[in-house]
C-alpha cells in the first residue's frame, strides 16, 4: 500500500464512519480489506482505492463495515453488567415505580452479545420487573452485523466467551453445532441500523445508554459531539455506560462519572451546566463543536 | 500459587492445557484417567480440576462423584473440558457438582473466561 493510498483510506474512513486511524495502522487496513478486495474480484488495495474513488456505493458500505466490526462477547468485562444489575436497575425500579417502564439503548450493539446479556440480566431479576414494559434498542452501523444479532445464532466458540454455562443451558437452544438464544429474549430487543455520526434524536429518550468500546475509534471533536447529542437522549436521572478505556472527563461536562462505579456516568443538569461558567481546557473544544 | 489438576487421556491436550494454565499462574499436575486423578486427590486436593469426560478406567463424571465425597472434596472448582457438547451432558455435569463446562475445542481465552467465571482468577486477567 502506498502512503497516498493509506492517506486516502484514512480520510475516507474518517468521513464515512468517524473511524480515526493513526498513521501506523497499515496492517489493520490490509488484514481487513485485502480479503474484501479479493472477494470483490479486485487485485488488491490499489484497485480497491480506485473503485472507492469512482464512488461504488456497495463497496463503500462493505469497506466501512469491514473496518468497524469489532470483537464482542457475552458479558464483556463483566463489571458493567454487575453495575447494571446491582446499581442501575435497582435505582430505575425505584424511580420508575409508577410508570413501570424502562428504555435501554445499546449504541454499539454489534452482533448482539451485549443487548442479549442485558436481556439475560433483566430476566434474572424475575419478579422485580413483572408487569414492566422493557424496551431494548440495539443499534449498529453494519447491516450484516445486525442480521446476525437479530438471528441470535452463535457458534460454540462464541457462546463460551463470557457466558456462564448455566446461562447457556437456561437461555439458549442447541441447533446442530450452533446455539440460538430463546425467542422470548430475542423478542425483548429491537435492532436498528444507525451511524452515530448521524442524527439519532428520533430514537427518543432512554433511562440507560450502553455506548461501549466504540468512541475509542473517534477523534476528540467527534467524541464531544456524540456525548453532547447522547446527553439529549438520556433522562435526567438516567445512566450512561462507557467502555473501560473511555471517559467523558476532559471532553464534556454534559456527563459526570459516578465515584466508585467505573464506567458509569450520570447526565449533568443541562441548565446548571449552561449557567455555570465553563472552566479550564473544556471551553475552546466546546466552542468548536458549537460552531459546527 | 493455585493448583490445577488436568485430567485427560490425551497427552497432547494435557500439554496444551498445562501451557495455558501455567500462563495463568497455576501449578499444574496431570492425570490420564479418573482413577489416577482420584489417587492424586486423596493425597492432596487441588484448587481446580480441568476434567475430560470420556477416559479409560474411570471417566470424568464418575471421578467427580468420588472426589466430591472426599473430606473437603466440595472445595475444588471443577471445570469439565470435553467433546460432549449436548445439553443433556452439560445438565448432568452441573447437577453432579461441576462448576463450569468447556466444549472442546478450547483456547486460552475460553479457559481464562471460564476460570474467571468461577472465581479462580480475577476478571481482569481473563481480558489480557
Amino acid at each position: 500500500m502506498t502512503p497516498t493510498e493509506y492517506e486516502y483510506l484514512r480520510k475516507f474512513l474518517k468521513d464515512n464512519s468517524g473511524l480515526d486511524l493513526s498513521t501506523d495502522k497499515q496492517y489493520l487496513i490490509e488484514s481487513r480489506l485485502l480479503p474484501l478486495a479479493r472477494k470483490a474480484g479486485l487485485s488488491g488495495i490499489a484497485e480497491l482505492v480506485q473503485k472507492l474513488q469512482g464512488g461504488s456505493r456497495q463497496l463503500i458500505t462493505d469497506v466501512v463495515e469491514a473496518m468497524t466490526t469489532n470483537e464482542t462477547f457475552f458479558f464483556r468485562d463483566k463489571v458493567p453488567f454487575d453495575h447494571f444489575r446491582d446499581h442501575i436497575m435497582p435505582e430505575i425500579i425505584k424511580a420508575r415505580a409508577a410508570k413501570r417502564s424502562v428504555r435501554i439503548w445499546c449504541a454499539a450493539g454489534s452482533t448482539g452479545q451485549e443487548p442479549y446479556s442485558l436481556a439475560m440480566c433483566l430476566k434474572e431479576m424475575g419478579a422485580a420487573l413483572t408487569g414492566w414494559r422493557v424496551e431494548i434498542i440495539a443499534t449498529d452501523l453494519s447491516q450484516e452485523v445486525l442480521e446476525k444479532a437479530k438471528a441470535g445464532v452463535y457458534s460454540q466458540f462464541e457462546v463460551q466467551r463470557g457466558l456462564p454455562i448455566q446461562m447457556l443451558v437456561k437461555y439458549f437452544k442447541q441447533i446442530g453445532e450452533t446455539w440460538q438464544i430463546n425467542p422470548e429474549l430475542r423478542a425483548m430487543i429491537q435492532h436498528r441500523q444507525l451511524n452515530l455520526l448521524h442524527d439519532f434524536a428520533q430514537l427518543g429518550t432512554f433511562d440507560v445508554i450502553f455506548c461501549r468500546n466504540v468512541l475509542i475509534y473517534f477523534d476528540q471533536d467527534t467524541k464531544i459531539n456524540i456525548f453532547n447529542r447522547l446527553a439529549r437522549q438520556i433522562e435526567p436521572d438516567g445512566f450512561l455506560v462507557l467502555g473501560a478505556a473511555e471517559t467523558v472527563v476532559g471532553l464534556t461536562d454534559t456527563f459526570r462519572p459516578i465515584p466508585e462505579r467505573r464506567g458509569l456516568y450520570k447526565p449533568n443538569d443541562p441548565r446548571a451546566a449552561a449557567a455555570k461558567p465553563v472552566l479550564g481546557g473544556a471551553a475552546p473544544r466546546m466552542a468548536v463543536v458549537a460552531g459546527r | 500459587m493455585k493448583t490445577c489438576l488436568v485430567v485427560d487421556d490425551s497427552s497432547v491436550v494435557r500439554k496444551i492445557a498445562r501451557r495455558i494454565l501455567e500462563g495463568l499462574q497455576f501449578e499444574v499436575t496431570e492425570a490420564e484417567d479418573g482413577s489416577k486423578a482420584l489417587e492424586i486427590c486423596q493425597r492432596q486436593l487441588p484448587d481446580a480440576v480441568l476434567l475430560d469426560w470420556n477416559m479409560p478406567v474411570m471417566d470424568g463424571f464418575e471421578f467427580m462423584g468420588h472426589m466430591r465425597r472426599l473430606p473437603g472434596g466440595d472445595q475444588p472448582k471443577v471445570v469439565f473440558c470435553t467433546t460432549e457438547n449436548n445439553v443433556a451432558h452439560i445438565a448432568q455435569a452441573l447437577s453432579g457438582g461441576a462448576n463450569e463446562y468447556i466444549m472442546k475445542p478450547f483456547d486460552k481465552d475460553i479457559i481464562a473466561d471460564k476460570f474467571a467465571e468461577v472465581g479462580l482468577i480475577p476478571v481482569g486477567q481473563a481480558m489480557v
